[in-house]
């Protein structure tokens, strides 16, 4: 009588559309799960507050101390900078001169910021492209769900969201970003292209783009945006990107320390079409964060891209 | 110079109002403001390219990170547990 | 005392930076819950980033974009490497970020808790565990 009991409360539940039967199930390992976790916790709490009690009490006092100090010595050593704002500053040299002056006949850059970390520095924006790449895989490493990292709780969390999201709609959501994320391309493309003519660049750029993408993600579901972005393309764009940048950078390696006459005509500054490599390097810089926004989203969310 | 001020004393304020908050919701929303806002004095600062790019990044795409974690781990209320 | 009073007064925004710099310091080092820390990590990062730009500007100057045929720049620009490094440096910030957000959720996974002290607890009994089962 008893089983049946619980049974039958189940099946009214059932009717009722509190629960449905699979989530009841689940329910009661994840209970089971969190218990065993919950005792583990409070035995836990119980070692570590008699810790922070004797031990880490001097730990703490003594963090404090040293931050203080450091604190101090730095506002003291900043105390002694010269004033903020003055052109003969000794941060103002002829490195920055030289860049400001010549810039522009040099890389053909309306932008010198732009014209700078893509020209006279480029091999800092690779490294740090690379950097974003290597980000990338690690978060893939890590968080990939494949058959070495299977979590059947997490699992069911993933199907239970898809269902609720499904039933809801999020209609709201799916027409403003109908509305919306067509202009955050446009925009974001327009970054990218004007990087050696105004205020942006390949970082900025790839950015608002990948946020782009992560809004069309989480309105539309992840099946829409697998149509034209997989695991796949995403592995061969931007590996494809930073191979264009590593060769048209890298044959200074071969030629000594003066580069080749540029292959790219440098074109008359101010024009879209002009300043020789900035142009295809801040494609490729767009491309590559770009990917590695949405490349990082994906991975947190569902665990594959 | 007055914004200067005003300016730095909200990011101060930012700053400590993550540090003393329990809700680590509040606290993220609390250091996206102060992205924002670094980004108004970057503007300041005469460095546009900085501006834009703290604007996408530090205050759009590290608080979605942050908020997919907090959801993962179970300490957004009002979603699960 | 007048010294600190025109430091204060004229190198706002480095002071500024170093204050955030101690604020962030002290999260890093005496929070207990991982998530503060990472921000208290960024904390520190954006006012570094804010001392470095705060060195490259010239008061009265404007921003690096010069129209076509224009001479003398160097009166009339800011320092652009500060700009460049700090660009670079966001990016970063965020890669290192998402690497160590990635790691918070496998810790979570594992343990079920956020917090050092237990995290750190519950290790050593894991590894008590194993010597002697």
């Amino acid at each position: 009588m008893k089983e049946n009991g619980g049974k039958w409360e189940k099946f009214f539940k059932w009717i009722n559309g509190e629960t449905t039967i699979d989530s009841v199930i689940l329910e009661n390992s994840r209970k089971k799960r969190f218990a065993k976790r919950k005792l583990r916790h409070q035995k836990a709490k119980f070692i570590a507050l008699r810790l922070k009690h004797s031990k880490r009490r001097i730990q703490e006092i003594i963090c404090i101390i040293v931050a203080v100090v450091f604190i101090g010595i730095l506002l003291k050593t900043a105390s002694e900078l010269p004033t903020c704002g003055k052109p003969d500053n000794p941060v103002n040299n002829e490195v920055s001169e030289r860049y400001l002056e010549k810039g522009v006949e040099e890389t053909g850059s309306i932008n010198l910021v732009s014209g700078m970390i893509l020209d006279y520095r480029a091999f800092d924006t690779f490294g740090e492209s690379c950097v974003l790449f290597t980000a990338v895989i690690c978060v893939a490493m890590l968080l990939k769900r494949d058959k070495n990292n299977i979590d059947p709780i997490e699992d069911q969390e993933l199907k239970e969201d898809e269902e609720i999201k499904n039933a809801d709609g999020s209609l709201i959501l799916k027409f403003v970003a109908r509305l919306v994320i067509p202009f955050i391309f446009l925009y974001g493309i327009y970054v990218i292209l004007n990087g050696h003519l105004s205020p942006g660049g390949g970082f900025s750029g790839g950015a608002i783009i990948g946020a782009g993408l992560m809004l069309y993600s989480t309105a539309y579901g992840q099946e829409n945006t697998r149509r034209f972005f997989t695991y796949e393309t995403f592995k061969k764009v931007s590996a494809t990107c930073l191979l264009i940048y590593c060769f048209s950078k890298g044959y200074s390696f071969f030629t000594g320390g003066n580069h080749l006459k540029n292959i790219i005509p440098k074109g008359i500054p101010g024009n879209i079409l002009s300043s020789g490599l900035i142009l295809p390097l801040n494609i490729c810089v767009g491309i590559i964060v770009a990917c590695t926004m949405y490349g990082i989203y994906s991975f947190f969310t569902k665990g594959d891209i | 110079m007055i914004l200067d001020y005003v300016l730095l004393i909200f990011l101060i304020l930012c700053a400590i109002g993550t540090t003393i908050t329990k809700n680590l919701l509040d606290a993220v929303i609390i250091f996206m403001a102060y992205s924002s806002v670094m980004a108004v004095i970057w503007a300041l600062l005469q460095s546009p390219d900085l501006a834009i790019t703290e604007a996408a990044v530090g205050a759009g795409v590290t608080g979605i990170l942050f908020f997919i974690t907090l959801k993962k781990i179970h300490s957004v209320k009002g979603t699960r547990d | 005392m007048t010294n600190m009073l025109r430091f204060l007064t004229e190198n706002h925004y480095e002071a500024g930076a170093i204050i955030l710099f101690g604020i962030g310091f002290l999260n890093l080092l005496l929070q207990d819950n991982l998530i503060k820390k990472f921000i208290g990590l960024n904390i520190m990062d954006t006012a570094v980033y804010l001392f470095l730009v705060s060195q490259g500007y010239i008061a009265g100057h404007t921003a690096p974009i010069a129209t076509v045929g224009q001479k003398a720049l160097a009166s009339k620009f800011i320092n652009p490497i500060p700009s460049g490094l700090v660009l670079t440096g966001i990016v970063v910030s965020v890669s290192v970020t998402a690497f160590s957000l990635a790691l918070v959720q496998r810790l979570y996974k594992k343990y079920g808790t956020l917090s050092l002290d237990k995290v750190l607890v519950l290790l050593k009994e894991d590894k008590e565990d194993e010597s002697n089962p």
